[in-house]
């Protein structure tokens, strides 16, 4: 849709369009950031997660060149952003939670301020807009004021302004928080396409777990440090085998007697069964306790077997982890 | 069984936009209801009606046994409503906002506020400002708002709205303590991770109630089925798939598609689509339903 070459444009030569080495920051006395380091590729999707203050939205304002750095350096597609700011910027489109549109100008003014403020030229812009709101859907409604357009259009129109400059790097900073299911994943089809189409690199944090799974690499934040990092399968790896599903009746009481056994970590009710992170090489041992405690107590078991780990449990088990 | 909520034929029009459908449905006391569904489904229309804050337009419904028109005010003294944009007071601290609720509420005894306080862990920080707290605190102090004079039933609308998922988790298991004290609890929720949490699933979409039953029964019954496609390149192949008759939704997971057909067994089209567009389909997996997939499905 919006190749004019047969190749897909790409951050030649290197191909890693997003370069954070060793990031730090301080806010007063609060390490927001500590060595960070992280590379995203051309055509990949990388999702940040971790606990709210973990440093997610500080990293990313670090990489669109918004706060500076106390030490480390940001390449966007070659450019430092310290040296070559304006070149490195130009990489970049920027979402951000809570985004600026302008309410009272309709969606093509919205565009057309955000072009102009680009630099961009007229005979450009005008043709960029017009495919963009084709692929956000939005093409119908050039001339409505951006404050008449539902949640979920909002949100697409600040995509849009974010995408207007062509950029080769995105910047996602819970693009989607509050978001009804339906439009989330309305918005998370135009995203993928959109690396597709333009092999965008796009570094987005998100504190939904469905989310993260669509992800190409995901990477845990915890207090400023990026502590674990990989593809979702692996990371769901990181518990495999460890995690039970029990089922059974009272619930109450299997809860409360996988509490009591040394050997489970976590046990969670997840509707009418119960998930137990165990510790491990335990897992069978600890099945078979649980199976006797609970029949010994006067309950039953209808179902106790090892399940594969969601990233929910993985985010769980590296927010308990010390250190 | 003792039936928390019952309604039947319950509508809603906002001059002539039909905003909640007939709905007739019942909520077992003891049940975790989540009720999911797009913005502007109707969700929060209900649980308005339900705590007979609006008067519906058509049909009738009872909670805790009292009519939500007629005994409005005795559904309220006995339902707690924790609402998406919960008012806490900042310059009051934990206590003096709870205490202001109950007063509220007629609840003058100070212990039954200490035990709540307590029940939720916020005895420890009780002097504290709401100002100063954090996402998961302020949700939990206004869980405390909600329930601070002991209600049967408790209406949940988006409680754990920008929280983590740790913070999330441990907000679940005072909704499960809540329940196993035999209160009934109906939540509304986007994230679809925790529709899985619910002991009964409503999905409602335009005003309709599209299903209720247990998330087990709603995943085993998905009208389709669900594909692991590994194949590459990826990104093409997820553009040729979306185009294909019988696609009811494709997207990325990560290393492979995910894909939901109308039918149960795998579209011949499928593969051969792929190979003829010369890319490699390495396998084609069944794969387990989630809930999002259902609500997907449903459409």
């Amino acid at each position: 849709m919006f190749a004019s070459s047969s190749e897909p444009p790409t951050c030649a030569p290197t191909g890693q369009a997003i370069h954070l080495t060793g990031l730090s920051k301080k806010f007063g006395s609060v390490q927001a950031l500590e060595g960070v380091s992280l590379e995203v590729a051309d055509g990949e999707i990388y999702g940040l997660v971790g606990p709210d203050g973990a440093g997610k939205t500080t990293l990313i304002r670090l990489a669109c060149g918004v706060l500076k750095p106390d030490a480390g350096s940001v390449s966007l597609c070659g450019f430092l952003m310290a040296q070559d700011t304006e070149q490195a910027r130009a990489q970049v489109g920027y979402l951000a939670q809570r985004f600026a549109i302008y309410e009272d100008m309709t969606v093509m003014e919205n565009l057309r301020f955000f072009a102009e403020v680009r630099g961009l030229k007229a005979d450009y812009w005008k043709a960029r807009a017009r495919q963009l709101l084709d692929f956000v859907g939005l093409a119908e409604f050039t001339s409505r004021r951006a404050g008449q357009l539902s949640g979920g259009m909002k949100q697409k129109l600040g995509l849009a302004l974010a995408l207007i400059s062509q950029p080769r790097v995105l910047l996602l900073d819970e693009p989607t928080t509050g978001v009804d299911p339906a439009t989330r994943l309305d918005f998370w089809r135009v995203i993928i396409h959109l690396v597709n189409q333009e092999n965008l690199a796009v570094l987005v944090s998100t504190p939904y777990m469905d989310e993260a799974a669509r992800c190409t690499r995901i990477g845990f934040l915890r207090n400023g440090r990026l502590i674990r990092e990989g593809k979702p399968r692996e990371l769901r790896n990181l518990l495999s085998g460890k995690i039970l599903e029990l089922a059974g009746e009272p619930l109450p009481l299997l809860i409360q007697l996988s509490k009591a056994n040394q050997a489970v970590e976590n046990a969670q009710r997840f509707g009418n069964s119960v998930h137990l992170r165990v510790r491990e090489g335990k897992t069978e041992e600890t099945a078979q306790q649980l199976q006797e405690a609970i029949h010994h107590a006067g309950g039953t078991v209808t179902r106790l077997q090892t399940i594969e780990a969601q990233l929910e449990d993985v985010f769980i088990a590296l927010a308990e982890e010390m250190g | 069984m003792i039936t928390a909520i019952r309604a039947h034929n319950l509508t809603r029009y906002f001059a002539n936009f039909l905003a909640v459908d007939h709905l007739t449905f019942e909520v077992a006391a003891g049940q975790v209801l989540g009720y999911l569904g797009p913005n502007g489904s109707g969700k929060t229309t209900t649980i308005r009606m339900l705590l007979g804050l609006l008067h519906p337009s058509e049909g009738e419904a009872q909670v805790l046994g009292y009519d939500v028109v007629s005994q409005s005010e005795l559904v309220r003294s006995q339902t707690g409503y924790m609402s998406q944009k919960f008012a806490l007071y900042n310059e009051l601290t934990i206590w003096e906002n709870l205490a202001f609720y109950a007063g509220m509420y007629g609840v003058r005894d100070t212990r039954q506020i200490s035990a709540i306080l307590e029940s939720l862990g916020l005895g420890a920080i009780k002097m504290q400002k709401a100002q100063n707290l954090s996402a998961g605190w302020r949700q939990r102090l206004a869980l405390a708002t909600a329930i601070v004079h002991r209600p049967r039933l408790l209406f949940l609308d988006e409680p754990t709205s920008g929280v983590d998922p740790t913070a999330r988790r441990s907000f679940w298991d005072l909704i499960y303590e809540l329940s196993t004290q035999g209160i009934t609890i109906m939540v509304t929720t986007h994230y679809m991770d925790e529709a899985e949490y619910c002991s009964v699933i409503g999905i409602m979409r335009a005003g309709k109630l599209q299903a209720l039953d247990e998330p087990g029964h709603l995943k085993a019954s998905i009208p389709g089925q669900v594909w692991e496609i590994y194949v590459e390149p990826l990104l093409p192949a997820l553009e040729a798939v979306e185009g294909l008759p019988g696609i009811v939704h494709a997207t990325l997971a990560s290393d492979h598609l995910r894909v939901i057909t109308r039918l149960k067994s795998v579209p011949e089209r499928l593969s051969s689509e792929l190979s003829s567009k010369k890319m490699q389909v390495q396998k084609i997996l069944p794969g387990e339903a989630t809930i999002e997939d259902v609500f997907i499905a449903m459409q």
